[in-house]
């Protein structure tokens, strides 16, 4: 039976390397993913799970099982993958760079290529740049709140214990990553299911309640 | 069929609470009820659930099955060289010593590291020293610099700790902070004494955030220890306006950068 992160904690704290070498083998994989989305280098990734590791080790004694293992490291990783992009200003730059395509979201769809249909693009890896565009054009909060919950399947109140925020500030940040995203990906991913974009602002810019209702309310009266 | 006027639209926030079954919204059961009924919030709910399936696309890069293996690999000769556990430490987390202590023990043990050391080098740093006699080697102002900044960034962390569990902690209508409190007394003293010695190093950004840190703590320190929701609130307010949980996770992240500045330099030198 394996062995449980309490368990392996409470042996490593009294010097048991071998046990820390359990909790590395079980979240390291995990820690890779989350700060490979958090730095979009592979590079930089390797090196936030090592200091993430270096750091958890340091300060073992300091972990406290009320919450799990894996919320304590990916907190210490969410920190130093913070730490490493400020330090490095690649997503200021990388903001900085976040083309805002002419004519708004539905410019994609006017892009004079021979044969844009939805699988051209997602081979061409368009879709992908779309999404790295738009999670690197969010601040490090909101995308790191979204990375957690879309990514990592965090809960909400996962969250917010490990960026520090209430349930409410960590369910706005989740709603800003996804309206960005709509708004930027709405066109393209509307094509690929084979359904025409929806016309601008009708679906409002994803959240408006009374426009929401106003849809309804059309369809309800033309049944 | 069912008359859709009659049940409430979701929203776009709560369609993605739906989407994460997540707390929050209508009941599950509500929001699929009215889906099933109203054709337009069924449309909405598609094309979210189309935008958040194409985030998918990105994927981290596959790492290769001895991954964890090259992890550990790398990672063991830092762990060999990371700080040992102090002899006070030791001592104050032995048998018997209530876990409390093992914080407390290692901060006091630093602390006077810190201040001795600082006085070593306030007092005496160009004393000449007389050729061929054996002399106690005096701590470096780097070692100085190091054993400061870890110090301070361990204490910024468990403050840090003490703002978050209090800030995320969930209203109710007593709301018990005594755990907070007792931490945040603990951390009081030794607060002062980090302070005391920034202000006289000329570290004036870390002195200011430990001057307003200490006010902080000190008012949760002299909270009752069970708070009625209304006066909970107020406290959690009074923290909040004081962005001092933002400020303490700024310079605990530059303190740590100049950590592992120190400590590169260090190695540097020894190598």
């Amino acid at each position: 039976m394996d062995e449980s992160d309490a368990a392996a904690v409470a042996r490593a704290c009294a010097g048991d390397t071998d046990a820390f070498r359990v909790l590395v083998d079980r979240y390291s994989r995990k820690v890779f993913r989350l700060a490979y989305r958090m730095t979009r280098n592979e590079h930089d990734a390797e090196d936030v799970v090592q200091e993430s590791f270096l750091r958890a080790y340091r300060r073992l004694k300091q972990f406290e099982s009320r919450s799990s293992f894996g919320t304590w490291i990916f907190r210490i990783a969410v920190n130093a993958a913070l730490d490493l992009t400020r330090k490095l200003g690649r997503y200021e730059q990388a903001e900085q760079q976040m083309p805002e395509p002419e004519g708004g979201a539905h410019s994609l769809f006017q892009l004079p290529a021979p044969d844009p249909t939805p699988d051209r693009l997602l081979l061409s890896g368009e879709l992908k740049h779309k999404v790295e565009s738009v999670l690197a054009s969010l601040s490090p909060q909101v995308r790191t709140a979204f990375v957690l919950r879309h990514y990592e399947g965090m809960s909400i109140e996962e969250i917010g214990s490990i960026l520090g925020l209430k349930g409410s500030a960590t369910k706005n940040s989740i709603y800003r990553a996804v309206q960005k995203l709509r708004k930027e990906l709405e066109p393209l991913v509307v094509a690929q299911s084979g359904e025409p974009p929806p016309a601008r602002g009708e679906l409002g810019s994803t959240g408006s309640k009374g426009r929401s209702h106003e849809r309804c309310e059309e369809s309800e009266t033309s049944q | 069929m069912k008359d859709v006027r009659k049940v409430k639209h979701p929203s776009e926030e709560e369609l993605i609470l739906y989407h994460y079954a997540e707390a929050g919204g209508p009941p599950r059961a509500v929001v699929t009820e009215h889906m099933e009924v109203c054709e337009p919030c069924r449309t909405r709910y598609r094309e979210l659930q189309a935008v958040l399936a194409a985030a998918e696309v990105v994927e981290a890069p596959a790492r290769s099955e001895d991954f964890e293996d090259e992890v550990w690999r790398r990672l063991v000769p830092r762990l060999e060289a990371a700080p040992q556990e102090s002899l006070w430490q030791r001592f104050f987390a032995g048998p018997g010593a209530p876990r409390l202590w093992a914080p407390v023990g290692a901060v006091v043990a630093v602390g006077v590291l810190v201040v001795g050391a600082f006085l070593a080098g306030r007092f005496w740093p160009g004393q000449p020293q007389p050729q061929g006699e054996a002399q106690v080697q005096p701590v470096s102002a780097q070692s100085r610099e190091r054993i400061l900044l870890v110090a301070v960034g361990d204490h910024l962390e468990r403050s840090q700790m003490v703002l978050v569990e209090l800030v995320n902690a969930k209203p109710q209508r007593t709301v018990d902070i005594s755990a907070e409190r007792q931490r945040a007394e603990d951390l009081v003293p030794t607060n002062r004494l980090y302070r005391l010695t920034a202000e006289r190093s000329g570290e004036t950004g870390v002195a200011n955030l430990l001057d307003e840190l200490e006010r902080t703590l000190i008012e949760i320190a002299h909270s009752p220890s069970r708070l009625s929701s209304p006066e909970f609130e107020d406290l959690r307010r009074r923290v909040e306006a004081q962005g001092i949980l933002f400020k303490v996770r700024v310079v605990d992240s530059q303190v740590h950068e100049r950590e592992r500045k120190a400590i590169e330099d260090l190695s540097r030198k020894s190598s």
